[in-house]
């Protein structure tokens, strides 16, 4: 199961195992990482579910698509390049090991 | 306050419990809920839960050890049946009784159900909750024929879906046109011609007098024009009905949902509510109403827990709804009924297109289709009062977000 690190914005860290097949954001509501909102349940519809992306591990991840690049425009904390939606990135054994760091607040 | 009891464990029941904590109520926390599932998410049922192979885990919110940690005692398959206002206590359909200081109702609603004959055959479905999903989900995998009662957002959902799993959709709605409750005439035409591109057959004007049984468990969907259409699977999305008995049983103010005022509160300042249950108060709106949304269950629910807390604060945040049909998404802000008048931003196309409405010259709503930033900068011009013209929205070249940074 991938392993994944989130970085919260105080800079303590957590490791959490998700399926492959799950968006970052389910796997990160399952194990009770706060500071992912995910009010809207994942339909890129709300862009609270913003996280960001460690330098090495943002070519890695699928492109986004044109309405998630849209919604960054409108997290509580302004995006920066290595800003994704979490709810868009499904879980796959390729992304392993992958870090992302927690803005201050989502809404 | 000592216990607080929440009856109704979903997306406002939740959220209630996690702002009581929040907020600082360190005392007795009971979050009871008459499915057998943790608080989860609604909105995929009717989209990716049923047309993917999609774990129910995924659908819930938190995890069970969260509620142990916020130390909020979750009681799941368990029924409210009574509230004694007099003695302050929730009897449990288990033979439980529960006193309580503070109490919080987030019940919900249920499907309306069809009322035609025939309509308690095993291949008529309805879509509230998950185990509703699971069974119309398994119905779906070996069916070849779908007929759809109701074209409205559940009811069109349900239809995309079972047209990507290569069924024969018949979609019948009464009215002359799609979701025409909250939707202006050009939305309404615009995911006609797309269900239609996409092969579903629409029937609108159109009753449904009988459900009639035939071969192999399948039925006959009988029409008021007496024509028929065969189904291996009816899904029923006609509307729903708040779950107000406890509420009326115990004498609450009641009128289609529990009326709540602008702060949650019920007419028992010990009792709020919360989310699709309540008729309520928005600070923005004139006249009470009823909205069906995860918007209204977690900024309402936190409203209600702020009631509780002696912290209260009026209920002013600003409605927004969405709804995912094939590749188009549409997002709302705000509440258009009472408009006077609208003006497309865009032209209706696949592309996106929004639709802004006006009532005495102002901005009341914005419904965006395929836009989601433009849906974001309308939740923020309406939320602001920020002043927008007619003819600035209509014209595409002019840059709205200026607006907002004006004021």
């Amino acid at each position: 199961m991938p392993k994944v690190t989130f970085i919260d914005a105080a800079g303590s860290s957590r490791v959490i195992n998700i399926p492959a097949g799950w968006s970052l954001m389910e796997g990160a509501v399952q194990n009770d990482v706060t500071g992912i909102a995910a009010e809207c349940g994942g339909g890129c519809a709300c862009a609270t579910c913003h996280v960001f992306v460690a330098p090495e591990w943002i070519g890695k991840l699928p492109e986004k698509s044109p309405a998630e690049n849209d919604l960054l425009e409108c997290t509580a904390v302004s995006r920066t390049p290595a800003s994704r939606l979490s709810c868009q990135i499904p879980m796959s054994d390729a992304l392993d090991g992958l870090v992302v760091h927690l803005p201050e607040r989502q809404t | 306050m000592r216990r607080i009891v929440i009856i109704g464990a979903g997306q406002a029941g939740l959220q209630l419990a996690e702002s009581l904590r929040k907020g600082g109520h360190d005392g007795e926390l009971y979050l009871i809920g008459d499915e057998r599932w943790p608080p989860y998410q609604r909105p995929p049922l009717s989209k990716k839960y049923l047309a993917e192979d999609f774990a129910d885990a995924r659908l819930f919110f938190r995890p069970l050890e969260h509620y142990t940690r916020l130390n909020v005692d979750l009681r799941l398959a368990t029924r409210a049946t009574a509230i004694e206002r007099a003695a302050q206590r929730v009897a449990l359909a288990n033979g439980e009784s529960l006193g309580y200081d503070g109490l919080a109702l987030t019940t919900g609603t249920r499907v309306r159900p069809l009322p035609v004959p025939g309509a308690a055959h095993p291949a008529v479905h309805y879509l509230r909750g998950l185990d509703d999903a699971q069974a119309l989900k398994q119905r779906l995998a070996g069916a070849r024929r779908v007929v759809v009662i109701g074209g409205g957002f559940i009811g069109l959902e349900v239809a995309a879906t079972a047209r990507h799993a290569d069924c024969e959709v018949h979609v019948v709605e009464a009215l002359d046109r799609l979701m025409a409750r909250v939707m202006p005439p050009v939305v309404s035409d615009f995911f006609a011609t797309l269900h239609r591109a996409h092969g579903t057959q629409l029937h609108l004007g159109a009753q449904v007098a009988a459900i009639e049984p035939a071969a192999d468990g399948s039925v006959e969907v009988r029409l008021g024009d007496g024509s028929g259409l065969p189904a291996d699977l009816v899904v029923a999305g006609i509307g729903v009905l708040p779950n107000q008995e406890l509420a009326v049983a115990a004498g609450l103010a009641c009128d289609n949902g529990i009326v709540v005022d602008e702060y949650a509160r019920t007419s028992d300042p010990l009792i709020v509510a919360a989310g699709d249950c309540t008729v309520h108060r928005n600070l923005r709106y004139e006249l009470p109403h009823r909205l069906e949304s995860v918007q209204n269950a977690v900024d309402q629910a936190k409203v209600a827990a702020a009631s509780l807390l002696g912290q209260a604060q009026p209920y002013a945040d600003l409605p927004w709804f969405w709804s995912d049909q094939y590749e188009v998404k549409l997002q709302i802000a705000g509440l258009s009924a009472g408009h006077d008048s609208h003006v497309l931003r865009g032209e209706p196309s696949a592309a996106g297109f929004s639709v802004y409405y006006f009532r005495q010259g102002r901005l009341i709503a914005v419904d965006s289709l395929n836009r989601p930033a433009e849906h974001m900068l309308a939740r923020r011009l309406l939320s602001g009062g920020t002043h927008v013209l007619p003819a600035q929205a209509a014209d595409p070249a002019f840059d709205l977000k200026a607006l907002l940074v004006a004021t």
